[in-house]
């Protein structure tokens, strides 16, 4: 089947920036995403988030520029002062041009 | 009247979930559950104030009303001030800190009302107004003594944006809207469902109370003995000085006593959202254990008793 290489971008991040996450990477080209609930333990250990629930995961399928365009926001905005994972990896899509 | 308070279901409900935190039960309400308690509360305590508003005479209200907002706009200072000078705090935690105090624990205001009206005289039923006042102010005057002076990573905007339309808000706001809109007659089919339901609410909802609280406990090592004092300290400053003050306003003792307990109260749900947005620099360990862990069970167990003895004891 023909497949399209793409970037997946993975941000686990606080429940309270989820809204200006999914306003970010919509802004960047994002067409989608997909929301999780997520909890687990890292570097930073307190959240202010306790009331808001869990953390949250935001997955989105976009073309290289932009999840570069997404991981140099998030970097620049949030990630000094609060508990935010970002990671990028290549994806076999198909279907591809749906995300471009 | 200490025991009185102590033996109601309500606070042995959060000794339970502290308990239970503490053996490492895997008690814990479900998310959901505990949100739509949250929500229940707050709607609940919005509509039967708000039919209280709906047949009390302006010049009643508005005394209490302003004093209310007036306090709202001095405790945040007076505790940044303490925090500042007394707890060598930066300004960024000292604000942050200051936000919670000013602003307002809604369930430590139902508590107060269960005890008060358990010991047999009710506070005035407009009181939830007070609370939809003393929520915000706080909250802005807090972040504007952060704001001043220095360029801060947070937005201040934003974080506004947080407090007005967040839930505690909205559903108090609109709560006491639709009360004072409909009046009492219109009322009565949905009053079996908020008003005959609300005691077994709380309770549950205490009890998930108790489980957080706990959870901040292992936390009071860090924060340190300071701010342990400040969180018992400051809010018995605040309570007995709105006690004392809200008598010159036609409060009955009842009403004073809550309202004591409402000021010396620190918020922990519209505070944390509002000062991670705009003071996301802040530690939350501070302002959350101090809130969640010190201040709320200091006041549900001991300040509302000891704010309704000085009230009464002042009436006297």
């Amino acid at each position: 089947m023909h497949t399209t290489t793409l970037k997946l971008v993975t941000i686990v991040t606080e429940r309270i920036l989820e809204d200006r996450l999914l306003r970010l990477i919509t802004a960047k080209g994002a067409k989608g995403y997909t929301l999780t609930q997520a909890t687990g333990k890292g570097s930073r250990g307190v959240r202010a988030s306790e009331w808001e629930g869990p953390d949250t995961r935001i997955e989105t399928l976009v073309g290289p520029d932009v999840a570069d365009a997404i991981v140099a926001e998030i970097a620049g905005k949030y990630f000094e002062h609060y508990a935010v994972i970002v990671f990028v990896q290549d994806a076999e899509v198909v279907r591809g041009e749906k995300y471009l | 009247m200490l025991a009185d308070n102590l033996l109601s279901p309500v606070i042995l409900a959060f000794v339970l979930g502290v308990v239970a935190a503490l053996v490492r039960s895997d008690l814990r309400l479900p998310e959901s559950l505990f949100k739509g308690l949250s929500i229940y509360l707050l709607l609940a305590i919005g509509l039967k104030g708000g039919v209280e508003l709906s047949r009390t005479p302006l010049e009643v209200f508005a005394g209490p009303a302003a004093l209310t907002l007036g306090l709202g706009l001095v405790t945040p200072l007076s505790a940044y001030a303490v925090l500042r000078r007394l707890g060598r705090f930066d300004r960024v935690n000292a604000a942050a800190i200051a936000a919670h105090y000013g602003s307002v624990s809604a369930v430590t205001f139902i508590v107060a009302v269960a005890f008060a009206t358990g010991a047999g005289t009710a506070p005035e039923g407009y009181l939830p107004a007070l609370v939809a006042i003393l929520e915000v102010p706080a909250i802005a005057v807090a972040l504007m003594i952060a704001f001043t002076r220095e360029k801060r990573a947070g937005s201040w905007q934003d974080s506004l944006h947080e407090v007005l339309t967040g839930r505690s808000i909205v559903l108090l706001v609109g709560g006491l809207l639709i009360g004072w809109a409909v009046g009492p007659d219109r009322f009565e089919p949905a009053k079996p469902f908020f008003v005959g339901g609300f005691q077994g609410a709380l309770v549950l909802f205490l009890l998930e109370m108790g489980i957080v609280a706990a959870g901040r406990l292992r936390d009071l090592r860090t924060v340190g003995p300071f701010l342990i004092g400040f969180g018992i300290v400051m809010p018995i400053v605040h309570g007995l000085a709105s006690v004392w003050l809200a008598g010159f306003t036609g409060l009955s003792p009842a009403g004073a006593a809550v309202l004591g307990a409402m000021v010396s109260s620190a918020s922990y749900i519209a505070a944390p959202a509002a000062v991670r947005i705009a003071l996301p620099e802040a530690n939350p360990t501070y302002y959350l254990t101090s809130s969640l862990g010190i201040t709320f069970p200091f006041n549900v167990t001991l300040g509302i008793p000891l704010y309704y003895a000085f009230a009464t004891w002042l009436a006297a």
